[in-house]
């Protein structure tokens, strides 16, 4: 815990905000305000924000399906976002993008994807950017236990040691892969030992704990940006709810969601860490719970009142010129 | 003017624009080839050599051989166009792109109307296309009329030297994905080209030759091989109007139409085979905005919808040829309500 004061209250908002932000998303979908599909982040919070303690704008990361916390981690604004999911004029994308597709490259967030096994290549584009033009940045690849198992991915990490470009593949093991288990879809049950197999250095980190996240990531980002190559990180990690909001997670064991959320918790873990260490305060982090709270209200006051897109921008954007 | 092949051509337009510019990379398989071996760098060049000897100017970090794993060249080159670099990524041959149609068709070519306008995505894939090597059904197609079928992406057809430098400079300055396609058979066909960089802009078509009686419509190979019937059927008194469109997306719509509404009459050629096809494409166009000037059906000579065979004797039947176009161009010539 070699962080200071005002990192750690940022990384403790930025936790505090994906929960939030996840929870009302939940909310406003059940009410209908919210079209398509959301997959939700709650759980997985140490994760990106551990990975993303490390990132500056200029660095880049691809996320996945569910990409509304790697988006909050690396900087994305949380209001533009919420129009984006209500599909509102004003949001992050226009309203083209919406959740699956939320993106912000002026914040490095290259998107969350569709496709599962999308983003690993264009993690390694990014990558081979910042080697060609030597800028000294990282670029990350989010994917899930599910993603893991794609193609893509695994040409993508052959390609990133091929060329020894700086690139992070972070693989957040949930323990599901839409409604079906990790322990029968990933072969080996090893994502990390099948990343090292690929010729990197890999490790398997607590995903509850988000200073365990962090450290793992400080030696990964190290290794990067000092030309020493890709690097794997296997995040073993829960998410509270399930696929995609409405979910009947069937697959599901009794009470597994509360064992979850009482036992892995990794805003609970965090606070107790911190207050235990006297870091911070309780009221502190009170402080940014208060906060937050007014920030997501605000959020979707602002998506709730705001005009849906204009109807000529069906046609625009498809091309720069055309 | 020195007469150029359309393989030197290309080779010329590359090396221009990586001196202008420092964010131009090429990527792909072989691209110079012989990394790791013992024989040494640039021991191919491309396949068919396009790209011969650039490594030594440019150095291994801006001619970027890649292993076999198209994904990840497709995927890599849009992610470096998003942030920031221009690169020109080698499909070897378009058949390919069954392996890696994701990055292309649902990353690079989406991101831009995904994102809200955000992106841009100023990416090249050079790929060869078309029939007549006996390279069998995966090494043979000419699939741009998957690509023009895709919002967000270009599609360049070239017939020729001049066009080929042209429109792979454009290609590499213009902000969107770009698939540049590059017929296999017509690598060492010269024409003269300017020493200096050009563009040629994209939707706008060439008249190859002038005529009043019978519009065709022909792209890449199938030019020359409209060419050709030309040439015959003005010795029979049929004057012939050819145009290759160059770029099939965009499409320079008006060119073929005010021709029709000249000529009345409509022959597609096209190597592609013939179900959701330019040739559809351009047919149903002029179907549905030019029906008035219509004297004739619109004929289409294409592939058959078969895969492309392997033996000699089938593959000579399968790709169109002067004398399928002459006997088209007849037909609608004569045409008799």
């Amino acid at each position: 815990m070699q962080q200071n004061r005002e990192a750690l209250l940022k990384a403790y908002r930025d936790m505090v905000t994906i929960r939030r932000f996840e929870e009302r998303v939940q909310d406003e979908f059940s009410k209908g305000h919210i079209p398509g599909f959301v997959h939700l982040y709650a759980g997985q919070e140490a994760s990106a924000v551990g990975v993303c303690s490390h990132l500056g704008p200029e660095d880049h990361i691809a996320s996945t399906h569910r990409g509304h916390g790697h988006s909050i981690a690396k900087g994305c604004d949380v209001v533009g976002m919420m129009l984006e999911l209500f599909a509102k004029k004003g949001g992050l994308c226009g309203g083209k993008g919406g959740s699956m597709h939320i993106a912000d490259l002026g914040h490095g967030m290259l998107g969350a994807n569709g496709i599962v096994g999308g983003g690993p290549p264009l993690v390694v584009g990014a990558a081979l950017t910042a080697k060609t033009l030597r800028t000294g940045k990282v670029a990350v690849s989010f994917t899930g236990d599910g993603g893991s198992n794609q193609g893509t991915t695994f040409e993508a990490m052959n390609m990133a040691v091929v060329l020894k470009l700086p690139a992070i593949f972070v693989f957040e093991n949930n323990g599901y892969g839409e409604y079906t288990g990790a322990e029968y879809a990933v072969g080996s049950r090893d994502i990390a030992g099948r990343a090292a197999g690929f010729g990197m250095p890999a490790v398997k980190v607590d995903g509850d704990d988000y200073f365990a996240v962090h450290e793992a990531m400080r030696e990964a980002t190290e290794r990067a940006r000092n030309d020493g190559g890709p690097s794997a990180i296997e995040v073993n990690t829960c998410r509270f709810y399930g696929h995609h909001s409405g979910d009947a997670q069937l697959y599901r064991g009794k009470d597994e969601v509360r064992k979850l959320r009482e036992e892995r918790d990794c805003l609970r873990n965090f606070r107790r860490r911190v207050t235990d260490a006297r870091l911070l305060e309780a009221r502190d982090l009170d402080a940014v719970d208060t906060e937050v709270a007014a920030l997501i209200d605000q959020a979707v006051a602002a998506a709730l009142a705001a005009p849906p897109p204009e109807p000529e921008t069906l046609m625009t954007d498809v091309y720069v010129s055309y | 003017m020195a007469q150029k092949t359309i393989r030197q051509a290309l080779h010329e337009a590359l090396a221009q624009e990586m001196r202008r510019d420092p964010r131009v990379v090429i990527m792909g398989e072989d691209v110079s080839g012989g990394a790791g071996t013992p024989g040494g760098r640039d021991a191919a060049g491309g396949v068919l050599g396009v790209t011969k000897g650039l490594i030594a100017e440019f150095g291994e970090e801006r001619v970027i051989d890649t292993p076999i794993t198209e994904s990840a060249i497709m995927g890599a080159a849009a992610g470096a166009a998003a942030t920031g670099l221009r690169p020109v990524a080698e499909l070897m041959f378009s058949d390919f792109l069954g392996v890696c149609f994701d990055q292309i068709y649902n990353q690079a070519a989406k991101f831009r109307y995904m994102f809200g306008g955000k992106a841009r995505t100023p990416l090249v894939i050079r790929t060869m296309i078309g029939a007549g090597r006996s390279a069998a059904a995966q090494h043979s197609q000419s699939p741009y009329g998957i690509f023009t079928s895709v919002p967000g992406l270009k599609v360049v057809v070239p017939s020729n030297a001049y066009d080929a430098k042209g429109l792979l400079i454009q290609a590499i300055r213009d902000d969107d994905p770009v698939i540049f396609c590059e017929h296999k058979l017509m690598y060492d066909l010269k024409t003269k080209v300017p020493d200096e960089a050009y563009t040629i802009p994209f939707g706008e078509a060439s008249i190859v030759r002038d005529g009043d009686d019978v519009t065709i419509v022909a792209l890449a190979r199938m030019v020359h091989y409209a060419s050709e019937a030309a040439e015959k059927l003005a010795r029979e008194g049929i004057d012939c109007e050819i145009i290759d469109p160059r770029t099939t997306s965009p499409l320079d719509q008006d060119t073929i139409l005010d021709s029709v509404a000249r000529t009345g009459r409509l022959v597609v050629v096209d190597e592609a085979t013939p179900r959701c096809s330019m040739a559809a494409d351009i047919a149903a166009l002029v179907a549905e905005n030019a029906f008035a000037a219509l004297k004739a059906p619109i004929r289409r000579v294409t592939a058959p919808h078969t895969p492309v065979p392997f033996a000699p004797v089938l593959e000579k039947l399968y790709i169109p040829n002067a004398d399928r176009i002459s006997a088209a161009v007849r037909d609608v010539h004569g045409y008799a309500r």
